[in-house]
């Protein structure tokens, strides 16, 4: 998988010139504006797309923080944007009242900001206003959930929810059947089950089992929180008296996975993670818990936002690529975090 | 809201003369909500042992339906307190983000175990007395104060904890949640002497009688010489110790504290309260009712993943059941008066 300059790019680290980690074949690994960070090829133009330019201002509007993703999802912004000397940052209230969220989207649209940042709550509800934007002569720069027409943002740059979901269904498929097992018992822990997202990461999963000959036996949605993926989790041991292998769709809600877990002594079955929490890495490393590996959702992708709205507000493309424009569509790939490869991929973790 | 006429007398004995239901057959009617309730809970575990191919009803299986309840069952008594006293909670939950969070953070768990608890436990009456010196001094509405109350609760909560979720490294609150006696988890323990601590003082001590008194005719419990304020606020600084209680039992049992921890229990609360049997305008209530209803709830919850069924499903069937229990018991009540 190629995936590690997605991963890395948001990285403060990479500002420092830290090394190049993977191919970087995924676009978005050379938005990095950072000599270090970029593919051979391409280095010197690079460096001047992280020359300060014309200052812009970019706003900036997420959901409130209900876990540690979308924490670090805000943090990241603000960090990145801090990190230019360009950039003024304006984020307003995070929320998670869609009709809150559309009216501060239009105070930064009121207020004629030179670029938008918007992740939000629910794509096709805030649609509208990211149309709105548009039309005003605001580049929106959408994060990570949809809008609904194209329309309502110059790029859009997120994860890759079904390859997520793939990853996580590739890693446990092969490992079952290399031990092989033939009719494995394999649960599923979903997050919020309405979002679009839990259902892509759901059929992806489902797909790559597939492959195996394999399917989900026990699926029960958790809402992202540590509470109740101890709950949900609870429930499912008590369900299935032997499990052979459990995808979690967040390392978040997986500390409460791993509690209940713990709790039931229960050890006869290995699990995969979601996200990328550095946690969850941690325990990965450690080797001693259930948790073997995770397939990353990084909200590094913040990060890249804030650098693809500078550019867009600049006039400026990816100065590794020839076009001369940000391209209209990014999406960021899911790489597979195991003990193998865990220390590359720990700096990365979010504190979740 | 029609019974409510009927019920109000009984409450304060000093009242007696208008009185219309005597005691006994008020005692009888709450002994008959609490039947309907066990009716139900007795048809979940018909639909369980038929569906679930004898997994429903095995050891293991109960205690995880008791060990799921013990949390939001000892924020149900401080709740079932409240209602019964005349006034609403609705910061619960709030208050056990709060309390998780603060007796999780790295400066509180440097001092150890007893003073992540004695944290939990004071943050929880503090906001209590928060709630209950407004309301009672401050004459202002329950729901507005504990609306307010939730909101900065759980804001205050994302602040100290800076949105993360805070791992427990300290075993011994860990351990709360793996210890058993006797093949019972320590959290059914916690659950079982909240419980019967909270009906002995329900129904067995001036506390409990006064609290019926004020929530039935405050006026009346006024004139038969019930500081009402001083016991209002008391009742909620009870309540904030109920979900004191609940934030250790959920620092250990999802090993970390949160501002994310006891979503929605305020409806969770409210929701059996009220199928338990107990009057919302206050001044009648039991507390055997609140739990059975904490119990149906959390079995459904149970049979569902038991069953692999979808969670919206789920939500629907609790819909339909507080439905179906109210009108039971506005059924049952009719005919016993």
């Amino acid at each position: 998988m190629s995936d590690l300059g997605s991963v890395g790019l948001g990285r403060r680290g990479f500002l420092a010139g830290g090394a190049a980690l993977g191919a970087g074949a995924l676009l978005v690994g050379c938005t990095s504006n950072d000599a270090g960070s970029a593919p051979s090829q391409a280095a010197a133009p690079a460096g001047d797309n992280a020359k300060p330019g014309k200052t812009v201002t970019i706003g900036f509007s997420g959901p409130a923080s209900d876990h540690g993703w979308i924490a670090a999802i805000g943090k990241n912004a603000q960090t990145r944007a801090k990190a230019y000397s360009d950039v003024k940052f304006e984020p307003v209230e995070a929320t998670n009242d869609v009709t809150k969220q559309i009216s501060s989207v239009e105070t930064l649209i009121d207020k004629k900001v030179d670029a938008l940042v918007i992740l939000p709550f629910d794509g096709k509800a805030l649609t509208a206003v990211g149309k709105k934007a548009m039309d005003a002569g605001i580049p929106v720069v959408n994060l990570d959930r949809i809008f609904d027409t194209q329309q309502a943002y110059r790029t859009w740059i997120g994860g890759d929810n079904y390859g997520m979901g793939q990853s996580a269904g590739n890693y446990i498929g092969q490992r079952l059947k290399d031990a092989g097992i033939s009719n494995p018992t394999i649960a599923e822990v979903a997050g919020i089950d309405n979002l679009q997202l839990t259902q892509d990461r759901s059929r992806g999963f489902k797909e790559a089992l597939a492959k195996f000959g394999f399917s989900v036996k026990a699926r029960q949605a958790a809402q992202f929180t540590v509470e109740s993926g101890q709950q949900v989790m609870s429930n499912i041991l008590q369900a299935q008296p032997k499990l052979d292998a459990v995808w979690n769709h967040d390392d978040d809600q997986g500390v409460g996975v791993l509690a209940a877990i713990n709790q039931a002594g229960r050890k006869e079955f290995f699990m995969v993670g979601g996200a990328g929490s550095a946690n969850a890495m941690r325990l990965i490393k450690d080797d001693n818990s259930v948790l073997k590996c995770t397939v990353t959702y990084s909200p590094t992708m913040a990060s890249s936002a804030i650098s693809l709205a500078r550019l867009i507000a600049q006039g400026k493309g990816m100065s590794d690529l020839v076009e001369k424009e940000v391209p209209s569509y990014i999406i960021l790939a899911s790489a597979t975090v195991t003990k193998d490869n865990v220390d590359q991929y720990l700096p990365l973790g979010f504190e979740s | 809201m029609s019974e409510r006429t009927a019920d109000l007398p009984s409450t304060v004995d000093a009242q007696q003369p208008a009185e219309r239901t005597p005691s006994w057959l008020a005692g009888r009617l709450a002994a008959l909500r609490s039947l309907s309730l066990v009716a139900v809970l007795g048809i979940l575990t018909i639909v369980g042992v038929i569906t679930t191919d004898g997994r429903f009803l095995t050891t293991g299986n109960v205690l995880n339906i008791l060990t799921s309840a013990s949390i939001i069952g000892v924020v149900t008594v401080g709740m079932t307190f409240v209602i019964i006293g005349g006034g609403i909670d609705l910061s619960v939950g709030a208050l056990v983000a709060l309390a998780s969070v603060w007796a999780t953070t790295l400066q509180t768990q440097s001092y150890g175990a007893g003073i992540m608890v004695l944290c939990a436990l004071l943050v929880g009456m503090g906001a209590g007395l928060v709630n209950g010196l407004l309301i009672a001094y401050g004459r202002l509405v329950p729901f507005i104060v504990t609306l307010a109350m939730l909101v900065a609760a759980r804001g205050l909560a994302q602040s100290l904890s800076d949105r993360k979720t805070q791992l427990v490294t300290v075993d011994s609150i860990n351990n709360i949640a793996t210890t058993k006696w006797l093949g019972v988890p320590l959290l059914v323990y916690i659950f079982a002497a909240v419980v019967v601590a909270g009906w002995i003082v329900l129904n067995r001590t001036t506390f409990g009688r006064r609290t019926v008194a004020v929530g039935g005719n405050a006026e009346a419990a006024r004139l038969a010489g019930i500081d009402i304020r001083r016991h209002t606020a008391l009742l909620y600084v009870l309540s904030g110790l109920c979900c004191g209680i609940a934030a250790v039992m959920i620092m250990a049992r999802t090993t970390t504290g949160s501002s994310t921890h006891g979503d929605q229990y305020e409806l969770d609360a409210i929701a059996a309260v009220i199928i338990g049997g107990t009057l919302l305008m206050g001044g009648r209530g039991t507390l055997v009712g609140s739990i059975l209803g904490v119990l149906v709830f959390t079995t459904i919850t149970n049979l569902f993943v038991l069953n692999n069924l979808p969670t919206e499903v789920q939500n629907i069937a609790k819909g339909l059941i507080i439905i179906a229990a109210v009108l039971l018991q506005r059924r049952g009540s009719d005919t016993g008066t």
